[in-house]
């Protein structure tokens, strides 16, 4: 049953991409349309005719956008190709070329020629005044950018790479360019962007100057009254919340695993917190507590008779928030951590006669410490990137990514300032996120074999234990207190002034009204509300898809450059939300990309804030799944995105639900990138809620976050559930993969 | 179906793994509908070579003919070959038979026909009964069984098999390895084992590679391989060897290997001049002292094997391994005991050093 390899008539997928070009070209409208990427207005709209909505080919026929014309010829020659074989060496020469010219060509022009004709003088110079302009890309063009580079991808798998593989090479350039335009591109730009004189044009003393700038790098604190620098600032402060954080996650884990204390599922589920809460929250309900106005401050001055003081506001209450809301995630990480030491490895100690103590401090801790590294650095980051917090209660305590907000938005409006501010923000983080992958090494990766160690893992010596319960209760007990300061604090009408309980805020938030037979959403919250469920239900499954391809790829797949390929990928993790959010409105605000005001701009910035743990969750359930599973597809005549789509997808199942509501939830708790990328049409619940905090409109603020508690919370457990289901079918199914003879 | 049989050529195959060469310069031919088993201790490159047929691992340099086409740069799915993996590989989210029609559909073959072909592989292992089944619930002999239905279901040009019975228990190893010779018999379909095992290899096999390091130490049928070993390592490999090192003494037509002892033993026509003799212990004896072409030793250690004693004599510092077969009430040599060794000189075999 051989199969006749149908090697002389066409490709389909060629054809697909051959006929994507075209329609790119001669149907859609070429530029970006004002009022935004999912409105079909233009349809009725005076299109084709209208040049706002003209397909390209119909400008050129005007006479308008010449440039356009050359683009033909890559159009045309892929044509070449269609009665030839693949073996053919023409074949993948002409893809390969036209591909590569075409795409060339459209960056050429793109960012030659902008809004106010040619973008660059040199080009006006060689050609002459252009009397013609362009605004941002629209669907044609990115249709047709992805057509010249589908086609590429065709020419280089023809040539052979990754044996042939077209699904593989196109996967692998598709996810190159994107991340490319949409991680480095943009981090480019903010470079870039640190040297900009008034002017316009370049110049070093613009970063020498703005980098020496004593409220970056002023140390006056330490040796007198004066403030330190911001950079210092956040430093001091990521360290140690970063310190925090790894010791109070160690405690919980120690609690979780290696005690006879009976409600570890609890303590687990406090591992979800962090997820479900915008991390501003926290900085809430510590002022609702240590306020001016506060219930704590008010007890101890009645109590003593002290006039209450703003001492929260700052470094302290910035940290105690801080600590709070990233324990979890330390824990999180711990927990796996301290399971994994092999309790063989510990019972092998205690036979030796090393006593419960001599064995934690000798063997446990030291196998501990990767993890603990690991934590430590994700506190630190997390607290370098952090943006709520500090700027509900940082007070006078700069820091780095509120300073950034401020260069942009307030009225200093001094972008090389922001970007110099995010470049030393960039510094840190990526500096970290180095130091961590120098330190560990492979070692990261590894996973426990899961084989074989039957051992209980050892209960902790008694002198550890006492403090480890006290410090855990006491922590356990104040987040309690926090959630329930959230939850009361959004009944509350006037914290600290008049305590009476009302309904007041979640109305004034979400009522509704029935009208004229429909719902009227009269709240004042529903807009930035069914705004952010759009956004995250259109993010969260392009990341999931785009993280797990991408785990596909780096699991399953081998290329040359696959570490720097991960490497990119995993690079935008490192990269503050506050840093994403300003290097996109330098990028995006300008064509060949002109995305700043619309919805598409906050899809895509998710998508990337949060792909790396796609990415990791990915491959975390690829790599369990045997190798040989898909090699079998392959072997029975399966090619590979068929092998994906019928072997490896379904057995993902949870991977991907997993993914898929991290990235709604987080989509919806996220505030560091959102704040400078909404807009009045586009406003997001968050930043919504931060500009009701700063009106000092702390119940309706803290109502509308209660909601978007539940709301996650809800989403949370819908998935445990479905998880919870799927999981029974793949315990069993991987013992098929290594099932004993019978 | 036995008239599309395809033979296999490989020809100077080089594959690395980086800057590791893990094959160097393999040369093969496998006839069509040959039983051929690639047989090397652990790391060797076996399944390295066998996956390379497949169409898995890093692009080789070199040439793989499958019926004369050269398959090197085709993708795994393109190459008409069939693959059994030691963990079976049957996914765990289809039933056996949603598993065993998976080939067909992607061969987009009318569904009319699909349903009569999956039952008749799956007739063929003897596992109709379980078509409705999830693979989890199928032991593991079941399980290997249907993957193998799954493979042949496809008639495919080529079986490869990468150590499909190691999973097995060991009766049910012997089992399954006859029921696999049986069925390759009945389809004549050329088929590639990889073992580490040489007893699977030698009782299935009808020639085999055996390899070490990535390098093909000697093709041929598993009696020519282990009578004729054509190096230390090959006879090392393959059952026990005495191996003492000498030189070779000609005397007109008769030979005669004298080790470092002194001690001769004849035999047949040989161009090698030093190197070391190969002596299987089943070809040595012990017989009375003094007797002519023969070796003196003292038994060191005795070992009761069932059908054969296995004695350990000390000859002058050499220690040779000897197989006697046991007869009921026979008398054993005493630890201790001077003796002289008889060797059945035909079956030495001399090996340039
Ligand atoms: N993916 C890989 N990367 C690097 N080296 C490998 C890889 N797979 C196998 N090897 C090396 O190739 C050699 C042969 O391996 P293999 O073919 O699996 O041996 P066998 O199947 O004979 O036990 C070994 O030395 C092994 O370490
Ligand atoms: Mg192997």
């Amino acid at each position: 049953m051989r199969e006749v390899t149908s090697e002389r008539t066409a490709h389909p997928v060629l054809i697909f991409w051959i006929l994507a070009g075209w329609v790119g070209f001669l149907l859609l409208p070429w530029y970006g349309i004002e009022d935004g990427f999912f409105s079909f207005g233009w349809l009725l709209d005076g299109y084709p005719t209208d040049t706002d909505y003209a397909p390209a080919a119909f400008l050129v026929a005007q006479g308008e956008k010449t440039w356009l014309a050359p683009l033909l010829l890559p159009l045309l020659a892929p044509l070449l190709v269609l009665r030839r074989r693949k073996t053919d060496p023409a074949y993948a020469k002409i893809l390969i070329a036209a591909g590569a010219v075409g795409f060339a060509w459209l960056i050429a022009q793109g960012f030659g020629i902008g809004i106010r004709g040619w973008n660059f003088a040199w080009l006006e110079t060689a050609f002459g005044p252009l009397g013609d302009r362009q605004f941002g890309m629209g669907y044609g063009a990115m249709l047709l950018a992805s057509s010249f580079l589908f086609l590429f991808a065709q020419g280089i798998a023809a040539r052979g790479a990754i044996n042939g593989d077209v699904f593989v090479v196109s996967a692998v350039s598709g996810i190159i360019v994107i991340v490319t335009v949409f991680v480095f591109f943009p981090i480019a730009k903010l470079m870039l962007a640190a040297f900009i004189t008034e002017e316009g044009g370049y110049s070093l003393l613009v970063f020498a100057a703005k980098f020496t700038d004593s409220r970056i790098w002023s140390l006056s604190c330490v040796t007198g009254p004066g403030r330190c620098g911001a950079a210092w600032n956040s430093l001091f402060l990521a360290v140690i919340v970063g310190a925090l954080t790894t010791i109070l996650g160690l405690v919980f884990a120690l609690v979780a695993t290696r005690s006879g204390f009976r409600y570890k599922r609890a303590l687990r589920a406090l591992t979800v917190l962090p997820i479900i809460t915008p991390p501003f929250v926290i900085g809430l309900a510590i002022i609702l507590l240590f306020g001016l106005s506060g219930s704590v401050t008010g007890f101890f001055s009645d109590l003593f008779g002290i006039r209450p003081t703003r001492w929260i506001y700052g470094m302290p209450g910035v940290m105690i928030a801080q600590v709070l809301a990233y324990t979890p995630i330390a824990f999180l990480v711990l927990i796996g951590v301290v399971e994994g030491v092999s309790p063989s490895m510990e019972e092998a100690a205690q036979t030796l006669r090393a006593s419960r103590w001599q064995v934690f401090r000798t063997v446990s801790l030291p196998l501990m410490r990767p993890g603990l590294a690991n934590a430590f650095l994700l506190g630190f980051i997390e607290s370098m990137a952090d943006f709520g917090n500090p700027l509900v209660l940082g007070g006078n305590y700069d820091v780095l990514s509120t300073e950034i907000f401020f260069a942009i938005v307030g009225a200093q409006y001094d972008q090389s300032r922001a970007a110099v501010l995010a470049i030393v923000l960039l510094s840190f983080t990526l500096g970290a996120f180095y130091a961590q992958r120098r330190w560990l090494g492979k070692k990261s990766y590894t996973t426990v074999s899961g084989k074989g160690d039957s051992g209980v893992h050892p209960e902790m010596p008694a002198g550890l234990s006492v403090p480890v319960y006290t410090i855990a209760a006491a922590w356990a007990a104040f987040t309690i207190v926090i959630y329930g300061m959230i939850v009361y604090g959004s009944f509350v009408e006037l914290w600290g002034v008049r305590d009476t309980l009302t309904f007041k805020h979640y109305l004034t938030a979400f009522s509704m009204r029935l009208e004229d037979g429909g719902i009227r959403w009269t709240g004042s919250a529903w807009d930035s509300f069914f705004t952010t469920i759009k956004i995250a239900t259109i993010a969260a499954p392009l990341t999931a898809a785009a993280g797990l391809t991408t785990a596909y790829l780096l699991t399953r797949q081998n290329f040359v450059g696959r570490n720097a390929f991960e490497f990119g990928t995993m690079l935008s993790f490192a990269i503050p939300g506050t840093v994403i959010g300003v290097s996109y409105i330098l990028a995006f605000n300008v064509p060949p990309i002109e995305l700043t005001g619309t919805g598409v701009i906050l899809v895509i910035s998710f998508i990337f804030r949060n792909m790396p743990v796609g990415v990791r969750a990915g491959i975390a359930s690829m790599s369990q799944l045997d190798k040989s599973l898909d090699e079998s597809s392959l072997t029975l005549g399966a090619n590979s995105w068929q092998t994906f789509r019928l072997v490896i997808l379904p057995l993902l199942r949870p991977a991907i639900l997993a993914a898929l509501v991290y990235s709604f939830v987080r989509a919806m708790t996220a505030i560091s990138a959102v704040i400078f990328l909404v807009s009045a049409e586009y406003n997001m619940a968050t930043s919504y809620i931060i500009g009701r905090v700063e009106n000092n409109d702390y119940g309706l603020a803290i109502a509308y976050s209660t909601t978007l508690i539940l709301v996650m919370l809800t989403a949370v457990g819908l998935l445990q559930v479905a998880v919870g289901k799927t999981r029974i079918g793949r315990r069993t199914g991987q013992r098929t993969g290594q099932a004993s003879g019978d | 179906m036995t008239t599309n049989m395809v033979g296999i050529e490989i020809k100077d195959l080089h594959l690395s793994f980086g800057e590791t060469e893990v094959l160097t310069g393999v040369n093969l031919t496998i006839e069509p509908g040959e039983f051929f088993s690639f047989l090397g201790p652990s790391g060797s490159g076996k399944s390295t070579l066998l996956r390379a047929v497949a169409g898995f691992g890093p692009t080789p340099k070199g040439q793989i003919l499958i019926g004369g086409r050269d398959i090197v740069d085709l993708p795994p799915w393109k190459r008409n070959v069939g693959m059994v993996f030691q963990s079976y590989a049957l996914w765990p989210h289809m039933s056996v038979r949603d598993n065993v029609a998976f080939g067909l559909k992607e061969r987009k073959m009318p569904v009319s026909e699909i349903g009569p072909r999956v039952e008749a592989a799956l007739d063929l292992v003897g596992l109709l009964s379980m078509a409705g089944r999830m693979p989890n619930q199928l032991s593991g002999g079941q399980q290997q069984r249907i993957a193998l239905a799954r493979t042949i279901v496809v008639e495919p040009q080529v079986l490869l098999l990468d150590e499909p019975l190691s999973n097995l228990d060991a009766s049910l190893r012997v089992q399954m390895r006859r029921e696999l010779l049986a069925l390759q018999r009945k389809l004549g379909l050329t088929t590639i084992f990889v073992t580490h095992d040489q007893e699977e290899a030698n009782t299935t096999s009808d020639r085999m590679a055996v390899l070490d390091g990535g390098v093909i130490q000697q093709v041929g049928s598993p009696q020519v391989l282990y009578d004729t070993p054509a190096n230390l390592f090959v006879a090392n490999f393959l059952g026990t060897a005495n191996i003492i090192d000498g030189v070779v003494e000609k005397d007109g037509a008769a030979a005669r290997f004298v080790t470092k002892t002194g001690d001769a033993i004849a035999v047949g026509d040989t161009t090698v001049n030093s190197g070391s003799i190969v002596l299987r212990p089943q070809n040595i004896s012990i017989v009375a002292k003094d007797s002519a072409n023969s070796i003196s030793g003292t038994v060191m250690h005795r070992e009761f094997l069932g059908s054969q004693i296995r004695y350990l004599v000390d000859a002058a510092g050499t220690e040779i391994v000897i197989d006697q077969s046991h007869v009921s009430g026979e008398t054993w040599q005493d630890i201790g005991a001077e003796v002289s060794l008889n060797i059945n000189s035909s079956a030495a075999v001399v090996l340039a050093s």
